[in-house]
């Protein structure tokens, strides 16, 4: 059962979230993870989730803004179902990761931090991924897809469209 | 699945049990896990010290500071509970060592984190990872899941009396985080930015209770040292190195790949013979030999040993391993352009000497890639990076200053050219897409 009445979460991520400010030995501890979870279920920070996860760890709203506006991967609005995170650091740009950047503009019509009309894919340029020695690397959500062609890349946004992709959450 | 690569001059120690199946609890055991962790609770903190001590093991995140010496400053006695801060924030680029690691031999970690533990006298340990690493932070959980079924964590250890956990997260995306300070603001719901030292974190540090900060690579370390004998692994690489180093050879080579050499391997042979020498056939143009931080290397320069002392003579750094090889094709005006775009995009805005030169390095290269620079350019970048250098509470004023400064100074005439209108190397990034997201 959920401490907090009236949640926005699911039942299991309710139950994780009354678990989690519970491990640390201060319950702040908790907010970075629990942005990232509730960013996973809801999609993005709204501010609903920032006025819950405020309540769940005694903080101010204030405070829970201050706290996600530092954090690259958390977004405070909604993205596509899946988030296509193309790394064009060092390594990634001596392999091709510009060229699997434009690849992925003109294919899926869209730009920097911007979504498909069918809400299926979005788009972004990240920094270092930690995939530098199988480069040119993605991220699709929280999968790594690595060693890059144009090719390979239609293969998987094929898949992902086809609801064949992997998401681990 | 990043792909694994081996090479007839490798020593494995810390990689031996990848692509064993070792994420198994059970597999783990059967290579000779969890056995080190035993032994240093038999024989106590004091015997772990001297063998990490007599190990040379230096830091493997890149600051190679010796590692039994950083475990031996926590004071023994402490009114607040001490912690041990595991750093898998591996952000550097070029950088992925701690990748493969977290993916094929999560309990080495989870060991180690326990001997530290052991050696300073804490109950908890956190194993923090890089956002981006959800999938291996699920490996872990799983790994440390398992620990705690078996025994292995939780109260009474092996049935020993001793306690000991361990806590699991991520981050959200940050390069800072990876500094050490800036990662306790983290793993404390905050704001990642630096805080400003001393006081150290060995006497106060996360929840102000003293506590060790350790890279994954260099705490997976830590039972090899203990089975092998402090000795024995300080024999296997160069004076005052100790041991062997997993190295991200990224780039234009023909086989990149994490492997594991001898510290003071040398430099070439890691490129020409390890990693199959230079992509397509081509000429080297240079090396950053250790993450994205490192000052530049010349094919001239190569000739050395990869070890934190060797390097630091010859004016650049061992860094976090991450070897970045550029051919003949590459412009370092680009080069340095992203490079600079990197650290302007990850400064944290704590410090104004790295927000505001990081920016303005930023632009004035911007400036000079698009066609714009003048001949004051290049002294000005230089200008600007070296009044960076010192300034600033964490380390990624100077890792942004130090790149800089060597590209300007060991490129000044491709510089020099380049704003003539003489463009060397293949440029990549057009200016769409600069202003597009950096």
């Amino acid at each position: 059962m959920s401490t907090v009445a009236n949640t926005i979460f699911s039942p299991e991520t309710a139950a994780r979230f009354d678990k989690l400010v519970t491990i640390y030995p201060l319950k702040r501890s908790a907010l970075v993870p629990m942005l990232l979870y509730a960013q996973d279920e809801i999609g993005y920070i709204s501010d609903a989730v920032v006025t819950e996860i405020a309540q769940r760890i005694d903080l101010l709203e204030l405070d829970v803004h201050n706290v996600l506006s530092y954090y690259s991967m958390l977004r405070t609005k909604p993205a596509g179902k899946y988030n296509v995170q193309v790394c064009t650091n060092i390594s990634c740009m001596l392999r091709g990761g510009y060229e699997i950047l434009d690849h992925c503009k003109h294919k899926l019509g869209i730009g920097h931090k911007e979504t498909t009309k069918d809400g299926v894919f979005s788009l972004e340029e990240v920094e270092c991924i930690g995939a530098c020695c199988w480069a040119p690397a993605i991220q699709i959500n929280y999968d790594f897809h690595d060693d890059l062609t144009p090719d390979k890349v239609d293969v998987l946004f094929q898949m992902y469209r086809d609801g064949q992709g992997k998401d681990v959450k | 699945m990043p792909a694994l690569v081996s090479h007839p001059d490798e020593v494995k120690v810390v990689s031996r049990r990848f692509g064993m199946g070792a994420t198994d609890i059970d597999k783990y055991v059967e290579l000779d896990g969890y056995k080190a962790v035993q032994q240093a609770i038999a024989k106590g903190p004091e015997w772990i010290i001297t063998e990490m001590k007599a190990s040379g093991l230096r830091g493997r995140g890149g600051a190679g500071f010796p590692t039994g010496m950083k475990w031996s400053f926590v004071p023994k006695q402490s009114e607040k509970p001490k912690y041990v801060l595991v750093n898998g924030d591996e952000s550097e680029p070029g950088t992925c060592k701690d990748h493969v690691l977290f993916l094929h031999d999560p309990h080495a970690v989870i060991e180690g984190t326990m001997i530290a533990g052991l050696a300073i006298g804490s109950k908890l340990g956190f194993i923090y990872l890089r956002g981006e690493y959800r999938y291996l932070l699920k490996i872990v959980e799983k790994a440390v899941a398992d620990a705690y079924a078996k025994g292995f964590l939780g109260k009474n250890i092996f049935g020993t009396g001793v306690d000991f956990d361990i806590i699991t997260q991520t981050g959200a995306g940050a390069y800072e985080v990876g500094e050490e300070s800036a990662l306790m603001e983290s793993l404390e719901g905050k704001r990642g930015v630096p805080r400003i030292k001393p006081p150290f974190p060995a006497v106060v540090g996360l929840y102000g209770g003293p506590t060790v900060i350790n890279n994954a690579e260099t705490i997976a370390n830590a039972p090899h040292i203990l089975l092998m004998g402090g000795e024995a692994y300080a024999k296997l690489g160069s004076e005052r190195n100790g041991g062997t180093r997993l190295f991200g050879i990224s780039g234009h080579v023909e086989r990149p790949g994490v492997y594991e050499l001898p510290m003071g391997y040398n430099l070439k042979r890691a490129i020409y013979e390890v990693a199959g020498g230079i992509k397509d056939g081509k000429t080297l143009k240079a090396v950053v030999p250790g993450g994205s931080s490192c000052p530049v290397m010349l094919p001239e320069e190569i000739d050395i040993g990869l070890d934190f002392d060797q390097m630091g003579k010859a004016g650049t750094m061992l860094g976090s391993g991450g070897i970045v090889v550029l051919d003949e094709t590459v412009s370092i005006v680009e080069f340095a352009l992203r490079t600079i775009a990197f650290y302007q995009h990850e400064s944290c805005g704590w410090c104004i000497p790295c927000r505001e030169g990081t920016d303005w390095i930023k632009k004035t290269l911007t400036r000079v890639y698009n066609g714009g620079g003048n001949k004051k350019d290049v002294a000005n970048v230089q200008y600007l990076a070296e009044n960076m250098l010192g300034r600033t509470f964490c380390p990624l004023g100077d890792a942004a200053a130090m790149p800089t400064i060597a590209f300007v100074k060991k490129f000044r005439k491709e510089f020099e050219d380049y704003i003539e209108g003489n463009k060397a190397g293949t440029p990549i990034i057009t200016v769409e897409q600069l202003v597009g997201a950096h």
